[in-house]
């Protein structure tokens, strides 16, 4: 069998590749990450391990009924308990303002994760809400004496069982988030009539992100100023949350994240734990820290909504696709819950005369779902590329070849052209080194002892999204940068990804730059998500640089003796840490002497406005931009997937042992943190594909696993060598020619998976996880 | 986690009468599934006694080839012993296939053993649960039970014993010794577990005060054909859906010997002796695995989500059987 050749190759070492002289470009390099010393040693912090004197701590008690009203509460137990500080209730907590409507000219109204008032009201919304919190001047304290804070319930009729709840699901309006239903043609006339068809009914379960580090805020009162430490993916949205719902501007409120676990969605909008931290620092007058256990964190933060899908096809007997429907079902809680668009990908994939794609949401009493990575694509591919599999079958047809012959040139839905598409490339590229050609097509022909051996492919496809982003960026005289920028380090080395392009800006080394980020001091960031961070931070960046760069010159070009007195700023380059005349990379003369001799410490370059009439214009003219944008072109990282699964004939285990994913995913910044977050979304993929379920209950509407021995991720031994490769050809597009690669990952990988597990046994499995107990 | 008194007594004489002074108190080992339970509040004791560090922890070869394993001895230790793996490899197979590295560390012989038959509504106090708070209910039956027993189990309790050390030792005939303040006994390992019946809050026959001190491994000459195979939804760090402890010696392509016990199916280790009848004196081959493998399974009962199991379990008794008999099969 052949390895993907990266994984083959000897580690890179960065030393001498120009990165630490400024002499070549540092985009594109396998940089090491620029915090990786820091945090291998322990030496970072995350949200709940900012100390502060007279800490106290808090913990949740959680809503044991879907849906009701309090009637009764005691906490005198739990108050007279040692160590216990407060005990607070809807009987007794400060007043939050609740939840605005979302609003297009204010992103930020996007970030409550439900519309709970939490502890404001005496309604239960779903099983697990927290209708309590415990301040205790320990940990320990705080969790014995919640178990002693009782609560007695009035429930009401809830509707909790998914699969039951299908009639009553509703079309999803369009938003500007959510694309809506759309058709063209008469897609399902034209499946009556096609001479080859499949529709098939796919489901997915429930999920949840479980990132390493649980939910956790540190949160400091003084007068109406507020710090808060939070495990965040928008800081900037989550302070203007809380300045709304504690009556407080936003000037007043600092939230930091220099560092946060791993968020995969799951920590982009604001959730309980954060809100009720700030309250209980509100009501005591403590430091208070929150970090939430496993289980708190199941029935406090949302994850990814079940879906039951229908994917029908339609095809000549060539291959060439007459029509596609997707439709389906998602859910939605009834105190929130953002959209999982499935049928994102299937606007975009294969050129077709008709199509449709509609989607529907039932109303459950249960936590509201939220972003999860790639939501909708990362279940929707699922869906359509195991069906373009079943079509591939029913054609006799090579399923690589049958995506090739419907590969589209412009947009199927509106006839756009795409930023671009080389999916071809991927899965020419993708084919050779995994030696698809040695496919026998026949199921069960793979066989190696008591393993059934099956190979599968799909495609990968995701959107990545844009937000306003603001940078200062400040060059000293001593040659050194430094970046300012409220983004987010979520783990994927989003640091060291802008310090190679400060680098590249400038003309500096990758040492000569320092990035802090994390902190609502800085100028706004974007948020974390939509795999938009870093090419939204890279906007600003380059503008940021230019600014820095056109100060330089003019300091220079006052300054008689500079050797580029009289140069104008277009025929100027940089490099090697000095301005020059172009084609005369010697002459020009260093930033430090330039700074120096001008007697200048620091030239700053920033984007944005201070003003709130100044950013207000700046956000309007950034919807204008996207809005623009969406109008002109397809914008989109694809990617194709090669899979080889092995699977027990005895027992119907499936494990995966081979790994091959082709990416189109624009310029890469940073070769080896994104092949790190390609491979991450392949893992996250797999475990959708073979083990993760979230049970809700649904007699009580309850997480009855709300843990990692119970939801089962993978472990390292579920997961084989993944080789990555990438076309790295620009898109024309965006800033570098970046697309963002975050999310593309995860796409069609549980696709991928079950058309190999296909291959391999010749039984079709359309319901995920892809357990024993389905292949029997 | 509830406030308890904890005492660490000098020795074992000291920790039998620490505990019949203490009601509600209980031995500490590892910790591993106790600590888990008192911080899900499932687990309540007055005192912790702890007895981690006695020298229980010694691994002897007993006149005659046995093998006698003090209670204390670390999970991770045993399975690499150097007897245990030459003679009785279904046991290194079994632990190695247990838990995580880090568990298998802590985690000692006898609290594996005592480890709590469970399922997911064990641990959650809005459930009803007979195992937990008898008179409750068992929520599992209509609610999530794909990894529910099919043998054994009851309308009270549905719960499967999910230790895979465990399997092999009844497999092995293994024997505990017990102690308390009364005296000792000695009890077949395949005798301590019980099933639920009309007390499942019971997993095992052992007193509130008394103490495994060690475990017997009788010698066995089929045992050094023996394996260990565990079917679970990801490779390392699940219970198994069922797994199969089994031991076999041929003779001339006849059974002359076998010892199955199979775990994930039933509220305890399982051992298999209808399969260990027919198989008995039969000619070694796919047949008679199949007649075996049906003839244990004939009395299983699913419910709609772990039906499976029944299934499942046969094809896992076969494979096994096959995979120790590959080459000597008639």
């Amino acid at each position: 069998m052949t390895q993907a050749p990266e994984t083959r190759r000897p580690r890179q070492r960065p030393a001498d590749d120009g990165t630490q002289t400024g002499a070549g470009p540092a985009v594109g390099r396998p940089v090491d990450r620029v915090d990786g010393a820091a945090k291998t040693s322990g030496a970072v912090r995350y949200a709940a391990e900012h100390p502060h004197p007279r800490l106290a701590h808090g913990t949740l008690v959680h809503a044991t009924i879907a849906r009701g009203r309090i009637t009764a509460v005691d906490t005198g137990a739990a108050e007279a308990a040692d160590g216990v500080i407060a005990v607070l209730t809807h009987l007794n907590a400060p007043r939050m303002t609740p939840p605005r409507p979302v609003s297009m000219l204010d992103l930020s109204t996007l970030v409550p994760g439900t519309s709970v008032n939490y502890l404001g009201t005496d309604e239960v919304a779903w099983n697990g809400q927290p209708v309590a919190v415990v301040i205790a001047e320990t940990l320990e304290a705080a969790q014995a004496a919640a178990r002693l804070v009782e609560f007695r319930y009035r429930e009401t009729p809830a509707v909790t069982d998914f699969a039951a709840a299908q009639d009553s699901a509703e079309p999803l309006p369009k938003s500007f988030i959510a694309p809506g239903d759309a058709r063209k043609g008469d897609a399902e006339g034209a499946l009556a009539t096609a001479p080859v068809t499949v529709d098939r009914r796919y489901t997915t379960p429930a999920q949840n992100h479980n990132a390493i580090e649980p939910h956790a805020t540190t949160a400091v009162w003084d007068g109406d100023r507020l710090t808060v430490h939070d495990s965040s993916q928008s800081l900037d949205w989550t302070r203007r949350h809380l300045a709304r719902c504690f009556g407080v501007p936003p000037s007043g409120i600092r939230v930091l994240a220099e560092h946060v676990g791993g968020g995969f969605g799951g920590k982009g909008s604001v959730w309980a734990g954060t809100l009720l931290t700030v309250l209980a620092a509100r009501a005591t007058g403590r430091a208070v820290r929150m970090a939430l256990t496993r289980e708190s964190v199941y029935r406090t933060v949302g994850g990814r909504t079940p879906t039951v899908q229908r994917v029908a096809l339609g095809a000549g007997r060539d291959g060439t696709l007459t029509t596609l429907v997707h439709t389906g079902v998602s859910r939605t809680g009834r105190a929130g819950g953002t959209t999982e668009p499935f049928s994102s990908q299937s606007r975009h994939l294969y050129a077709t005369p008709n199509l449709l794609v509609g989607h529907k949401a039932a109303t459950l009493d249960v936590v509201p779902n939220t972003f999860m990575r790639a939501p909708g694509e990362a279940v929707g591919s699922f869906a359509v590329e195991s069906a373009m599999d079943e079509l591939a079958v029913e054609l006799g047809m090579d399923p690589v070849e049958l995506r090739m012959r419907n590969e589209p040139d412009r947009d199927p839905l509106g006839g756009k052209p795409f930023s671009r598409r080389d999916l071809r490339g991927a899965y020419a590229l993708g084919a050779e080194r995994f030696g698809w050609a040695r496919r026998d097509a026949e199921p069960r022909s793979m066989r190696d002892g008591r393993f059934l051996v099956g190979w599968g492919v799909a495609t990968a496809f995701h959107m990545p999204a844009r937000f306003p982003a603001d940078v200062s960026v400040r060059l000293r005289s001593d040659g050194s940068v430094l970046l300012r920028c409220a983004f987010h380090e979520v783990g994927v080395g989003a640091s060291t990804a802008q310090s190679q392009i400060v680098a590249d800006a400038l003309g500096v080394p990758v040492s000569a730059v320092t990035v802090e980020h994390g902190d609502t001091d800085f100028r706004t960031g974007p948020m974390a998500g939509g795999s938009g961070q870093t090419a939204s931070v890279a906007a600003a960046v380059l503008a940021a640089c230019e600014d820095v760069k056109r100060s330089v010159l003019r300091l220079a070009r006052r300054d008689a003796a500079s050797p580029l007195h009289r140069h104008r700023f277009r025929d100027v380059r940089a490099g090697r840490g000095r301005l020059f005349p172009a084609g005369a990379p010697d002459g020009g003369e260093t930033y430090a002497a330039i700074l120096t001799r001008a007697g200048v410490p620091e030239v700053e370059g920033r984007t944005g406005a201070d003003s709130r009439a100044g950013r207000a214009l700046g956000q309007a003219r950034f919807m204008t931009g996207m809005l623009r944008d969406r109008r002109r072109w397809v914008r989109a990282a694809t990617g194709a997937h090669f899979c080889e699964v092995r699977v027990d004939s005895d027992t119907g285990e499936t494990r995966v042992t081979r790994w091959l994913g082709v990416f189109d995913v624009g310029r890469v910044i940073n070769a080896k943190t994104a092949r790190s977050q390609l491979r991450g979304g392949i893992i996250m993929g797999i475990g959708a594909a073979l083990s993760e379920e979230t049970l809700v209950d649904p007699r009580t509407g309850r997480v009855m696993n709300p843990g990692l021995g119970e939801y089962q991720i993978p472990v390292h031994a579920d997961i084989p060598p993944i080789g990555i490769e990438y076309l790295d050809e620009p898109d024309p597009t965006t800033p570098l020619g970046l697309l963002g690669l975050g999310e593309v990952g995860i796409t069609g990988v549980a696709a991928a998976v079950a058309n190999a597990v296909h291959h391999a046994t010749g039984v079709r499995v359309r319901d995920l996880p892809l357990t024993p107990d389905r292949l029997l | 986690m509830r406030p308890f008194t904890y005492v660490r007594p000098p020795d074992v004489d000291a920790s039998l009468r620490a505990i019949a002074e203490r009601p509600g108190a209980r031995f500490l080992g590892g910790g591993t599934n106790l600590v888990d339970l008192m911080r899900q509040d499932v687990e309540r004791p007055a005192a912790l006694i702890d007895i981690f560090g006695l020298p229980l922890d010694t691994v002897e070869e007993l006149p005659g080839g046995g093998l006698r394993i003090g209670a204390l001895v670390r999970n991770s230790r045993l399975a690499v012993h150097p007897l245990v793996r030459e003679r009785w490899p279904v046991l290194s197979q079994a632990l190695l296939a247990g838990a995580s590295g880090q568990v298998r560390n802590m985690a000692t012989v006898g609290g594996n053993l005592l480890q709590r038959t469970r399922c997911l509504y064990f641990t959650d106090h809005t459930a009803g649960c007979n195992k937990r708070e008898p008179g409750t209910g068992c929520d599992a039956i209509g609610g999530f039970h794909r990894n529910a027993a099919v043998l054994g189990a009851g309308e009270h309790c549905v719960a499967t014993h999910p230790s895979d050390m465990a399997v092999a030792l009844v497999a092995l005939d293994a024997v505990a010794d017990v102690r308390s303040v009364r005296g000792s006994r000695r009890i077949p390992l395949a005798e301590l577990h019980r099933l639920p019946g009309e007390t499942p809050q019971r997993d095992t026959v052992l007193a509130a005060d008394e103490l495994i001190t060690a475990v017997e491994l009788p010698p066995s000459a089929v045992a050094a054909a023996s394996a260990y195979r565990k079917v679970r939804d990801r490779a390392s760090f699940a219970f198994a859906l069922v797994s199969v402890a089994a031991a076999i010696e041929v003779t001339d392509g006849v059974v002359s010997g076998v010892r199955i016990a199979l775990g994930g199916v039933a509220p305890k280790p399982w051992r298999a002796r209808e399969a260990e009848r027919v198989l008995t004196g039969a000619p070694a081959g796919e047949e008679s695995f199949r007649a075996a493998a049906a003839a244990e399974l004939a009395p299983a009962v699913g419910l709609p989500q772990n039906t499976f199991k029944i299934e499942l379990a046969r094809r896992a008794v076969v494979a096994a059987l096959r995979g120790l008999t590959e080459g000597s099969t008639a």
